[in-house]
């Protein structure tokens, strides 16, 4: 009945991964009862200089749609010769009266129609087409989506819009991005553009605060304190960050201006070790771990440090509260309360405290589905005892499967805002870099390569 | 009238002799020579008067040493047998050299003896002492504190996932009150940063906290140990600061430690 529940409260189409209960395999993203739409994606052309950037935006394209997951791509050899490039290019086949009285109506084809797509070889439930050209300096994308089952034009259409972008790869594949993310939005798809990534680097020989866009490009640096700077968040609003450092030569919470980078005021109790701090889903709070009384506790605030309250008092340290973001009521964290650190489940208040693991190994690093019922953790079980790996847990069953990672150790895990992506940390030899991977492991995508990077959040853009 | 006769005699033999002598085709008689004359035997010669000790020469190279090098004494002694050099150098032979290491301007007498009495001889090798520089002027007695502390002090180590001081560390800890406080007393403002920190295991974030523990354990303990709690202060780095990167027992032993540095 759970299950149901958790499968019925997705959007159709929307992925969810099935385990299976004693194996600690990750089986697959499937649609319970749905097969993936087909999509069919001409070769779009550019009008003069737009040309020379249509590789890259054909590829971008394709590879967008075809990493979300949701569809199935139908391949190019398949399609029809004619390929329309604007809906006014589609001709309805025209009826004429048969050769000899008593003779079906013949129907002669006039141009590229719908049936074309829909039919054999293609099969396609949808029709990506259009053209770029050059506008005022700008590089401009006509992207059309056909529903090409629906027997006429006006019914098929789901998107007709323009995108501009510059006239150069960047600008082609932004509008393919843009593009992509619209498709996608049509399949209960929340869009991964404009998300961002913040993450440690130490690539200028510091730990600082770097973000980048959520496919790894414009990576670039938040902070510049050249001391130990970790553990980024970022509110729900995609417009503060949050980490802990030794800028000031004890550990301290800083909380910075995503927009404008500057610090904003928070007064941090007067403690020995201070970490790992959250913004609560509401953005009126910030949760974090502090030394009091000799221990390090959770504690929570208001966003400037002020009305501090501990959520836990025990003789264990205890890191990385996690909130619930679809309750805002139940917290995720790390504790030694069982002489070892475990993964915990408590309310916001303090109460009703539960280990989840099961007493094994080690646990780090919980993360929270935007669904509020799946999450993702580091453990130390697994095929290599003592080497951390990522784990996805269904929270109300708790059957956990292990995700098959990109291989060397895997930490830090942290769901994206669409819910199926997850971006991770990975050592191989003595270098980490981050992967963003689909929940059921494919797809990995390395996106970074300057120095050691770890620990990143994936956070919503700024709207 | 012999000695006349005699002449005459010698006079007319002389001439005969000359005129046989000039080619007198005469055949005569030879004339018998007297037998050589045996020469005197020489005068018994007195014994030789015995020779004087002879000090060919007694010299140092090099005159002027500093402390530390070396200089070498040679010499070349005749007619003697027994010879001496002093300051402890004793019987030598008598020719020969030795190499000499004064630690301060030293002065050599060879003493030669032999038949004829002795003779000496002196040679004096300089040894200057160069002064050291003086050692860097202190400007605060703060620094000079951190360098005793950087000395004296020890790392304290730990079990894994544990923050117990064990007995060594008790050892340890105790060793360094006394260094703490020996400080202190010189330099009452001298304050201590009690760093704590943990092998590679585990996660970053609860390392942090399992530092944080180990610090502050450290500091109780010295606090017990008469150690005043204001010179004190405790910091954590987790795994951030590793001594060593090996994956086994040995480096994570090395890393699991509380270590005191001065305070900023």
């Amino acid at each position: 009945m759970k299950t149901k529940l958790i499968l019925a409260s997705f959007i159709a189409l929307a992925a969810c991964a099935i385990f299976v209960h004693g194996q600690e395999q990750i089986t697959g993203i499937i649609r319970e009862g749905q097969h993936r739409p087909r999509m069919a994606v001409i070769d779009f052309r550019g009008t003069g200089d737009a040309q020379k950037y249509m590789t890259t935006f054909n590829s971008t394209l394709w590879d967008e749609l075809n990493n979300s997951g949701v569809l199935e791509m139908v391949g190019k050899t398949f399609y029809p010769v004619d390929v329309p490039q604007q809906p006014q290019d589609f001709r309805p086949p025209t009826t004429t009266p048969g050769l000899r009285r008593g003779d079906p109506p013949r129907t002669v084809k006039a141009g590229p129609w719908l049936t074309d797509w829909s039919g054999p070889p293609a099969n396609a439930n949808y029709l990506a087409f259009g053209y770029t050209a050059v506008q005022d300096g700008r590089l401009v994308l006509r992207g059309f989506l056909y529903n090409v089952g629906q027997p006429d034009l006006v019914s098929a259409d789901l998107i007709h819009k323009l995108y501009f972008g510059s006239l150069d790869d960047d600008g082609a594949k932004k509008v393919a991005r843009d593009f992509a993310a619209d498709i996608l939005q049509q399949f209960g798809r929340k869009s991964l553009a404009g998300t961002k990534i913040f993450f440690v680097s130490d690539r200028t020989g510091n730990k600082e605060i770097w973000s980048m866009d959520y496919d790894g490009s414009n990576q670039k640096p938040m902070t510049n304190y050249r001391s130990i700077s970790k553990e980024p968040v970022v509110s729900a609003d995609g417009k503060m960050f949050a980490f802990s450092t030794l800028a000031n030569h004890s550990w301290q919470i800083m909380v910075h201006s995503v927009e404008t980078g500057k610090k904003l005021p928070f007064y941090n109790p007067v403690s020995s070790t201070i970490e790992t701090p959250e913004f609560a889903p509401d953005g009126r709070h910030i949760l974090f771990a502090a030394s009091l009384n000799g221990w390090v506790n959770l504690c929570i605030a208001d966003l400037n440090g002020g009305n501090m309250n501990q959520l836990s008092r025990v003789r264990s340290s205890e890191v990385s509260p996690r909130v619930n973001p679809k309750t805002g009521r139940d917290v995720l964290f790390i504790s030694g309360r069982s002489g070892i650190e475990q993964l915990w489940h408590m309310n916001i208040d303090g109460g009703d405290a539960e280990m989840i693991t099961n007493g094994e190994g080690y646990v780090a690093n919980p993360s929270w589905n935007p669904n509020g019922q799946l999450i993702a953790f580091a453990w130390t079980r697994g095929p290599e005892p003592g080497a951390f790996s990522i784990f996805v847990m269904e929270i109300a069953s708790k059957k956990y499967t292990q995700l098959k990672s990109v291989g060397g150790k895997s930490e830090n895990p942290w769901w994206a805002p669409d819910g199926v992506h997850l971006v991770f940390q990975s050592t191989q030899g003595r270098s980490t870099q981050i992967y963003s991977i689909l929940a059921d492991g494919t797809n990995p995508q390395k996106l970074t390569s300057a120095g050691n990077n770890t620990q990143p959040v994936w956070a919503n853009g700024i709207n | 009238m012999r000695k006349v006769s005699r002449t005459l005699a010698a006079a007319a033999f002389a001439a005969v002799l000359m005129m046989t002598a000039a080619g007198c085709s005469k055949k005569k008689p030879p004339v018998a020579t007297p037998p050589p004359t045996q020469p005197a035997p020489p005068p018994e010669a007195p014994p030789p008067a015995p020779l004087a000790v002879r000090i060919n020469s007694f010299t140092g190279e090099p005159r002027s040493i500093e402390r530390g090098q070396s200089a070498t004494l040679r010499w070349s002694i005749g007619n003697a047998t027994d010879i001496s050099i002093d300051q402890g150098l004793g019987s030598v032979a008598a020719n020969g050299s030795r190499q000499v290491f004064p630690s301060q301007t030293t002065t050599y007498t060879l003493t030669a003896k032999g038949a004829a009495g002795q003779d000496s001889r002196s040679v004096t090798i300089e040894v200057a002492t160069s002064v050291p520089p003086p050692p860097p002027r202190t400007v605060t007695a703060k620094m000079s504190s951190a360098e005793i502390l950087g000395r004296d002090a020890q790392d304290v180590y730990f079990d894994y996932d544990k923050n117990d001081i064990r007995p060594d560390g008790r050892d340890t800890l105790t060793k360094n009150a006394q260094v703490i406080k020996g400080i202190l007393a010189a330099d009452p403002g001298f304050s201590v940063v009690i760093e704590g920190h943990c092998d590679e295991r585990g996660s970053e974030e609860y390392n942090l906290a399992l530092g944080d523990r180990r610090a502050i354990a450290v500091k109780e303990f010295l606090v017990q140990l008469g150690v005043p709690d204001s010179s004190l202060k405790t910091i954590s780095y987790g795994k951030e600061r590793p001594v060593c990167t090996d994956e086994n027992e040995t480096c994570y032993q090395k890393n699991r430690r509380g270590h005191l540095a001065p305070a900023q």
